[in-house]
């Protein structure tokens, strides 16, 4: 098409932007009902597929809602608070094992995001330079992140399988690691499986931001700071990791989002229902709704996990957008 | 000025540590769908014992795979397609004017991003049950649901990715069109739009591929006939064997399509990347 014909504009569009900044918004585009008009299509899908489904969320939490009432939710009675109660009530085997599966997601998530970005930042600073081969390098680091969740998943599990995949071959047959074949996708050894999918699964996104914030350092801070004498480990310390800064704000929040939410991984590794020690809360809500039947209780934990990650999000943005402006001045 | 020499071996260390690591498991779907069944039923072996094309051919018939895949087409391209228009009229509108409930509405759009997905999975599933029985629209199980739902997903990230792309294209270009007699969607069909393609673009690949690969939500909102590939591909164990080879094989052909679109249009994802997300 007419890509090519496009792209100058594109190119310089950042200075240009940052120029004209004064004079935005001079009220000459402003038109009372166009862009309200704009919105409509987005503001009635925003409406369909999240405001009411979330109003009706809340509204199921607070009752009593089991597969007899399925088809026709309104009719189930009012439990007020039960679903909470039973939600929390950590002495109870529903809230403990919401409470385990909590942890374990916690733990889980702060894990694997931390290996992401550290493996994405490493690869992006390691292929800042041009290199030979370094097109279909980075082409082969983006393939996890490009194949679909089932796909690369699926072929993890089968090289977790205990009689015929790859790491027990490795690790058993070829290195003698382990004293006997062990299982990766029940028991403990679970945890480490979900782990090693997901990263290797996650990594790529950090990589391609990470890549993208790198090409907006200056070249010039690089050569003022070699001139200054700073070998490479020390031009990265000063100014690659510190010129990331805004970028990582924002790549931690959304990969542990992702992370936190994520389901397809665990759904596809372990199936409906996931070994205790691999127990993400998603799956975890999943199962309580849609094998045990209890709609309440799922929305109930639902609301909970949102109003977790409201406080989260709320407080790394204070927190981060606080840190930026101590920096500013 | 020359790179470290520890830099230049840390790095070449580093970087192929990685690559194995990243290979492996495309090595083992690779190789693995051309191998005869007793290759992956026994014990691991990283060479076939005999080369076979028959998993590629056993695919179609063992589960009925060209139906699911038109059933995936179907609907991550329609939710593509709607996602994306949508999306550029409303970045558009934000990016260009100002208007009352602006910031409620980038916020509400910024905060959805981060629900999870089943927080809406119960309550779409009876909503669209209730529906169903009420006024037999069976958007329940049919695609034209599926399609819905994946919206979810794929439209806040393309108006939040969009709005910045479009802050970036030079506000005089769509003025001088104003000037010359465009009206404000002829501004941003001719001059805006254009000129943020590899943005657009960018959206449009990460909004097929999150549908292409989704899982929750295709588990719970398909039956027979509408099922995609991310459930159907389950079918190839059954309670006496598991074709690997065959799984690897289906895996390898419906990761191909989206594999090589991604790859090919990389660049603009990292373009638009750069616009639209880090600033």
């Amino acid at each position: 098409m007419t890509t090519t014909a496009f792209k100058e504009p594109v190119a310089q569009a950042p200075s240009g932007a940052a120029a004209r900044e004064p004079r935005r918004r001079t009220g000459r585009l402003r038109r009372a009902s166009l862009p309200y008009l704009l919105l409509l299509p987005a503001l009635l899908l925003e409406l369909l597929v999240h405001l009411v489904p979330m109003v009706i969320g809340i509204v199921m939490s607070f009752k009593e809602l089991t597969q007899f009432y399925i088809r026709d939710w309104s009719t189930a009675p009012w439990s007020g608070l039960g679903n909470y109660k039973v939600s929390v009530d950590f002495d109870a085997p529903v809230g403990d094992a919401l409470l385990h599966s909590f942890f374990v997601t916690v733990g889980f998530t702060l894990l694997s995001v931390a290996l992401c970005w550290l493996i994405g930042t490493a690869a992006a600073i390691c292929m800042q330079d041009t290199f030979r081969g370094r097109g279909l390098l980075r082409a082969l680091f983006l393939v996890p992140y490009a194949l679909p969740v089932y796909a690369a998943v699926i072929t993890w599990v089968f090289m977790f399988q205990h009689d015929n995949g790859l790491v027990n071959h490795v690790l058993h047959d070829q290195l003698h690691l382990t004293g006997k074949p062990s299982f990766w996708l029940i028991g403990d050894n679970s945890f480490y499986a979900l782990l090693t999918v997901s990263v290797w699964k996650g990594w790529p996104f950090a990589f391609l931001i990470v890549m993208a914030g790198l090409q907006n350092i200056p070249r010039e801070l690089y050569e003022a700071a070699a001139l200054d004498g700073a070998g490479t480990w020390q031009q990265i310390r000063r100014i690659t990791l510190p010129s990331l800064r805004p970028v990582n704000q924002v790549l931690v929040l959304v990969l542990f989002l992702w992370t936190f939410n994520d389901f397809n991984t665990p759904y596809v590794l372990f199936g409906k229902s996931a070994p205790e020690a691999a127990d993400l809360i998603s799956v975890h809500i999943y199962q309580a709704s849609f094998v045990t039947w209890n709609f309440g209780t799922g929305s109930a934990m639902s609301v909970l996990l949102l109003l977790f990650l409201l406080v989260v999000t709320g407080g790394y943005l204070l927190f981060t957008s606080r840190g930026r402006r101590a920096a500013d001045v | 000025m020359a790179p470290a020499r520890s830099f230049l071996w840390s790095r070449r260390i580093f970087l192929t540590l990685l690559t194995g690591f990243v290979l492996t498991p495309v090595y083992v779907m690779v190789s693995s769908s051309l191998k005869p069944l007793a290759d992956v039923t026994g014990k691991f072996r990283w060479l076939p014992s005999g080369l076979t094309i028959r998993p590629y051919i056993d695919i179609w018939s063992t589960v009925p795979l060209a139906k699911y895949f038109m059933n995936s087409l179907i609907v991550a391209g329609a939710a593509t397609v709607c996602s994306v228009v949508i999306a550029v009229f409303a970045a558009y509108a934000v990016s260009r004017y100002d208007f009352r409930g602006k910031r409620v509405f980038t916020v509400t759009v910024l905060s959805t991003q981060m629900f999870p997905g089943i927080l809406f999975l119960l309550p779409l599933f009876l909503i669209y049950v209730n529906i169903g029985n009420a006024t037999g629209i069976a958007l329940f199980g049919s695609r034209g649901g599926l399609i819905l739902t994946y919206l979810t997903f794929s439209l806040p990230f393309s108006i939040w990715m969009l709005i910045g792309y479009f802050d970036s294209v030079p506000r005089d270009l769509d003025e001088a069109a104003l000037v010359d007699g465009c009206g404000p969607l002829g501004a941003l069909l001719r001059v805006v739009a254009p000129a943020a393609v590899p943005g657009i673009v960018a959206v449009a690949v990460y909004a097929f591929m999150t549908a292409w690969g989704e899982v929750l939500f295709a588990s719970v909102m398909t039956n027979d006939t509408t099922r995609t590939l991310a459930v159907g591909l389950q079918g190839y164990s059954t309670l006496n064997d598991v074709y690997w080879n065959q799984i690897m094989a289906a895996s390898l052909v419906v990761s191909v399509p989206v594999v090589a679109g991604f790859l090919l249009l990389q660049r603009y994802l990292v373009a638009g990347l750069t616009a639209g997300a880090v600033k």
